[in-house]
């Protein structure tokens, strides 16, 4: 195993991390917060307790998940989308690593980079809000779970994307409807039966679910189901680019 | 001596139905610097490609110091290091950081004396803290041959390491070519500057639509291919070869001013004397002699006469 190979990916993608530090968590920690204000202290005042919740508490998980699922895709993507794009990809491939620690490398990173931003937003979140949590625990296992899978996901979207405009598609186009739709804003079980129905399939709908029962003990579906799903979504991710590596998809001629 | 880089009938057709190598076997002998010459579209930088594991092989088969390079990769390439012909570098990124990131991709621990070591032998040191993007472009082809020592290889790649690099350069970085040779580095070398070749190499390769052409020592190739010939400057214009100079390979030039001899410079008897001789005796006054040598360049020329795409 090239732990060292793993270490120096890691350590480079954190440095442009630091470097960006405005950009990539200050920007993020921000606009979650603009939530808050409005949300949870502006209307939220107005709106009726959910499930006996507050609804600016209610919205803090689905918030948090909001930011990270999208930060860990856009991270990892671009990550491995920018050596691609300036060729600096020949030395990842002439390198004496295996596919496993090139993926955990750049995947790690962009991992630690959203749960940075994720528990920021967290601590922030209790300026705003009465916040509750209940089995912290697996709060901090769901939030660890998320950005790991996503951060895959977006390592896998960097690979495919053949140009700037790509890669902000998935985000824009998949994940954030998915998101919205996905139980961030509201509980499942205030929508028409039809609907709830549909919900269901929306893999967004399992994490934000685990996500809010470890805060209020509040769940659209079984824990059990959440956890499985994301651990079913992990190993998709990990199986395909294995493929990926395997065949060369989009990286070697 | 087992080769360091074993060659076997590497074939590789790219999806649009292009066939850039055709079969190309090649021995790399340990501590050697070869060069290879080649038209642009030649196959150069696909072999490269595929030893270092940047592209596939079609088919065939290739092994760095014994090992497979599919196979056992890992033992394969940490023998191998990497100076791409593009400049591709981080551009926010600073110089020892890259290079530091370089050593340890390839599984290295970190090791400033050695870091200090090449920037300063590249005339980078100063530039450490600089951010690439900063740089001339003549300094960042350093940068990316820095990035290519971090990890100590046994075998060099420079694909045109001296494409576009101002003469200073170009020197300085012979000298780093020399001071590796020196150390036990094999060197494999790919230019279109073919004084480059001639001045570096130990043994040279032609690779042409994909073949290698041949491959042969420097000095072998250039004694083999390389003509000789004595011209011959005349005060007067004459109208034929006299008959009494039949023997020789006399050809006229320049419209009968010169008469021009073909011969092997290697031979003891090169004949030279003797022709001298005929032709005073054969009443031709002589007023200039010089000799020709056909350089690599005239070789290379001769090589891949319509080869180029």
């Amino acid at each position: 195993m090239n732990l060292i190979a793993i270490k120096a990916i890691y350590i480079f993608e954190m440095k442009r991390t630091f470097r960006t530090l405005l950009q990539s968590v200050v920007a993020p920690v921000m606009s979650t917060s603009l939530y808050f204000v409005v949300f949870g202290a502006a209307i939220g005042s107005r709106i009726d307790q959910v499930e006996g919740v507050s609804y600016g508490a209610f919205i803090v998980p689905g918030l948090i998940m909001l930011t990270v699922l999208t930060q860990s895709v856009t991270n990892a993507a671009f990550g491995i989308y920018f050596p691609k794009f300036i060729g600096t990809i020949y030395e990842l491939l002439s390198a004496p690593a295996s596919f496993l620690e090139i993926t955990a490398g750049y995947v790690l990173a962009a991992a630690t980079k959203s749960l940075a931003i994720g528990l920021i937003i967290l601590a922030t979140a209790f300026f705003f809000v009465d916040l509750q949590i209940q089995h912290p625990v697996w709060m901090l296992a769901f939030l660890l779970l998320t950005c790991l899978s996503f951060s895959l996901l977006g390592f896998i979207i960097g690979i495919w994307a053949g140009n700037f405009e790509q890669l902000q598609l998935v985000p824009l186009l998949v994940l954030q409807p998915l998101i919205f739709l996905g139980g961030a804003f509201y509980s499942v079980s205030m929508l028409p039966e039809l609907w709830q129905t549909v919900t269901y399939f929306n893999p967004v709908v399992y994490l934000v679910s685990g996500f809010r029962w470890s805060f209020y003990g509040l769940a659209d579906v079984p824990i059990g189901w959440s956890l499985l799903a994301i651990l079913g979504f992990t190993a998709a991710c990990i199986f395909i680019i294995g493929l990926i590596f395997r065949t060369g998809w989009r990286l070697r001629d | 001596m087992t080769p360091i880089v074993s060659v076997k009938d590497v074939q590789k057709t790219y999806d649009g139905g292009f066939e850039a190598l055709k079969g190309v076997s090649l021995d790399i002998r340990d501590g050697e610097v070869l060069a290879l010459l080649g038209p642009n579209g030649a196959g150069k930088t696909t072999l490269i490609s595929i030893i270092c594991g940047i592209a596939t092989a079609t088919s065939g088969q290739v092994k760095v110091g014994g090992h497979d390079t599919v196979d056992d990769y890992r033992a394969a390439r940490s023998l191998i290091g990497l100076v791409p012909q593009e400049i591709n570098l981080e551009p926010f990124e600073t110089v020892m950081n890259t290079v530091t990131f370089s050593r340890g991709l390839f599984g290295k621990p970190r090791d400033d004396a050695h870091m200090e070591r090449i920037l300063r032998q590249l005339s980078l040191w100063d530039k450490k803290d600089a951010q690439t993007k900063e740089l001339s472009g003549g300094m960042k082809r350093r940068v990316l041959i820095a990035k290519a020592l971090a990890h100590e290889p046994k075998v060099l790649f420079l694909d045109e390491p001296t494409a576009g690099v101002d003469v200073e350069l170009r020197r300085d970085m012979w000298e780093t070519m020399k001071d590796l040779k020196s150390h036990g580095v094999t060197i494999i070398l790919t230019t279109h500057y073919i004084e480059e070749a001639e001045l570096m190499a130990d043994r040279i390769g032609i690779i042409a639509k994909g073949e290698i052409k041949l491959v042969r020592e420097k000095e072998a190739l250039m004694a083999e291919l390389g003509k000789k010939q004595l011209v011959v400057e005349l005060s007067e214009r004459a109208n034929g070869i006299p008959e009494s100079l039949g023997k020789y390979d006399l050809t006229l030039s320049d419209g009968g001013s010169e008469i021009v001899y073909h011969y092997d410079s290697r031979k003891d008897r090169t004949g030279i004397t003797r022709l001298l001789n005929d032709l005073q005796a054969a009443g031709l006054q002589m007023s200039d002699v010089r000799t020709e040598q056909s350089s690599l360049e005239d070789i290379f020329v001769d090589l891949t006469k319509g080869d180029a795409r």
